[in-house]
């Protein structure tokens, strides 16, 4: 099931792609071949009291459809092709209507907005091989969340038929750019994974990198240049306030919450050396864990929160190094070719993803833990900052195409790529955007 | 650990020294910008000295005066030269870098009461947290070399933009060598 394919990456996307770059030059992005069919699945419209397909109902089924085609595991049957329209969950569908399709499951539901006003839905999935209901849920939510709630059937979906945990009700906090290279504007935005429910959360005044999550969501830990002092601060999602962490003598930056959500790590730069601190988020405790006089950056927690990967050039470049999480016991695990930067641990425990620059290009790519089976999955002019999924099947980054001269070209852009290697996808974001990172599961 | 905490506090003491400390609140920033202001008007004290009127009169002119010889003291720098650049992931002081400095601690020695801010940036082709640490080190490199000519390090404020305000717009060698900088600038 694990055959390794390895394709050329000039034969994958990049057409258009003003870099010259010959053939032997280039490395090879590496794509797995695991689950490479998708699914064959059908979403029904979901249905109002007459049995007709409702207003909210149509919207529910296209979010959930799009959720799942998004994924590249599951292919939903363009509902043309139905024979006869489900009309309700309450009653059993006709298997002798679906096998012909060659769908493995169908989704059936109802959705109408009540007399106060509330959004009614239920639903249930059939597995249509085994002609079985395999679950069924439903309730009442308020007509704004009609959008997450969509994501959460859809999430339901695909752990039935993936086995692997849900991510489609979830957000995407980045930096939405404007203006000219030089004076570039960067504000924090969030928006849903599908790049829907897009908002600002600072206003551009002040320069602002590398936003990242708390465990709950709630929070984002963010590098913001107030007052020109570059600073390590937090901002309350639901509020908007924002405060600064901690008060130290040169720039802090690179922060992460711990998966307990009880600490945060960041780096700490003086006097031309930046070392990595960890900071008690409750009693405000400051523990230093690294001392070289080189630069150690983009710390990043095992999901357990009993080790940290980090980027250092103490051997010289760039690499990666994994450290236990009292800074004891660090060990080198990036070996290949080229400079490595921007380690970030999966939710899965098991594998590392990394930017990597080599021979004048960059890629996103995964390495396990002890830096064995390194896998290269997108490649670009600049591609940078790989963010997981949370269930560590989906990475996020972004690409930045080359800047020229006259001020033209430089679009940034996020794209979303298969740990496969497959899929790779650009997310549609109002203007240019950077520095994605991808939140827990909301419920 | 208790070290570490040590040597912060004591560091954050002395940044409290030259510098208001910085919360969010309005208050935060107008204090900082009392603070820039009131550290150039005494570096033209001696052209308020020269003007011997009333005070009301003399706080608009002073303030003027002000205005103009700090506008001066930026050609100057200019002339001299506010920026030295720096090899690819490097923050060795070339030679020329090196002249440049020698000419910036003159002007800076000889107008003991200028403040600067040293700015440290990185060209786009590194990753950008990676880019902010490399800043530092070179502003890092460039107040060491300033203090080490007689500077005094409490005028200097060092601040690094790692890759995100390049001097030349491009994706080439050319501009990639120009971005790779340190800038000194009057506070």
């Amino acid at each position: 099931m694990m055959r390794h394919l390895t394709i050329f990456v000039m034969i994958l996307s990049f057409i258009g792609s003003p870099i010259s770059t010959s053939l032997a030059q280039t490395l090879r992005l590496d794509i797995t071949d695991g689950q490479v069919a998708p699914i064959p699945i059908a979403i029904a419209e979901f249905t109002g009291l007459d049995g007709q397909p409702s207003q909210v109902g149509r919207q529910i089924s296209q979010i959930i459809s799009d959720d799942l085609a998004s994924s590249g595991q599951f292919k939903p049957v363009d509902s043309a092709a139905f024979i006869a329209p489900p009309e309700s969950p309450k009653l059993r569908p006709d298997f002798n209507d679906w096998t012909p399709l060659g769908v493995k499951g169908l989704l059936i539901g109802s959705a109408y907005i009540d007399d106060s006003g509330a959004l009614q839905v239920e639903f249930v999935l059939w597995d249509v091989v085994a002609q079985r209901d395999i679950t069924a849920g439903g309730g009442a939510a308020a007509r704004e969340g009609l959008r997450r709630l969509s994501h959460q059937i859809a999430d339901f979906v695909y752990e039935e038929f993936t086995g692997d945990a849900a991510y489609f009700d979830t957000q995407i906090v980045y930096v939405s750019e404007s203006g000219p290279a030089d004076k570039r504007v960067k504000r924090l935005a969030i928006m849903d994974q599908d790049g829907h429910n897009h908002r600002f959360l600072t206003s551009g005044f002040d320069l602002v990198l590398t936003p990242r999550f708390s465990a709950t969501a709630h929070e984002i830990a963010y590098l913001n240049y107030f007052n020109d002092e570059p600073n390590v601060y937090l901002l309350d999602v639901a509020t908007g306030r924002t405060e600064r962490v901690g008060s130290f003598p040169g720039m802090t930056f690179a922060p992460r919450f711990s998966p307990d959500g009880d600490a945060l790590i960041m780096s700490l730069a003086e006097d031309g050396m930046t070392d990595i601190y960890e900071m008690d988020l409750k009693t405000q405790t400051i523990d230093r864990l690294t001392r070289s006089p080189s630069i150690d950056t983009s710390p990043s927690y095992s999901p357990d929160g009993s080790q940290i990967v980090f980027n250092s050039d103490r051997g010289g470049s760039q690499q990666l190094y994994v450290m236990n999480r009292n800074g004891k016991n660090v060990r080198r695990i990036s070996y290949g070719d080229g400079r490595y930067a921007t380690p970030v641990w999966s939710p899965r425990g098991d594998i590392v993803a990394f930017t990597k620059m080599v021979r004048g290009e960059f890629y996103i790519g995964v390495m396990n833990v002890d830096g064995s089976g390194e896998r290269l999955l997108a490649r670009g002019f600049l591609v940078e900052g790989p963010t997981w999924a949370p269930n560590g099947r989906v990475l996020m980054y972004f690409k930045q195409e080359p800047l020229n001269e006259d001020g033209t070209g430089g679009e940034v852009a996020l794209y979303r790529v298969d740990i496969t290697g497959f899929n790779e996808r650009r997310i549609i974001t109002p203007a240019d955007a950077s520095d994605p990172a991808w939140s827990p599961l909301l419920r | 650990m208790f070290r570490p905490l040590l040597t912060l506090a004591a560091a954050t003491f002395l940044l409290a020294a030259c510098e208001t400390a910085s919360t969010i609140s309005e208050e935060a920033a107008s204090s900082a910008d009392s603070g820039a202001t009131s550290a150039s008007s005494s570096s033209t004290s001696t052209a308020s000295e020269a003007s011997s009127s009333t005070s009301s009169s003399s706080a608009a002119s002073a303030a003027a005066a002000e205005a103009s010889a700090l506008e001066q003291a930026r050609g100057e720098l200019m002339t001299i030269g506010d920026t030295v650049l720096f090899g690819f992931d490097s923050s060795a002081l070339s030679a020329d870098a090196m002249a440049t400095l020698d000419k910036q601690a003159a002007f800076l020695n000889a107008k003991p009461a200028l403040r600067v801010k040293i700015e440290g940036h990185a060209d786009e082709r590194g990753t950008r947290e990676y880019n902010l640490a490399l800043g530092e080190r070179r502003a890092s490199a460039t107040r060491d070399y300033l203090v080490a000519r007689g500077v005094d390090g409490s005028r200097i404020r060092i601040v690094s933009y790692g890759k995100e305000r390049p001097a030349v717009v491009g994706s080439n060698e050319e501009a990639w060598a120009k971005n790779r900088r340190s800038v000194t600038v009057l506070n």
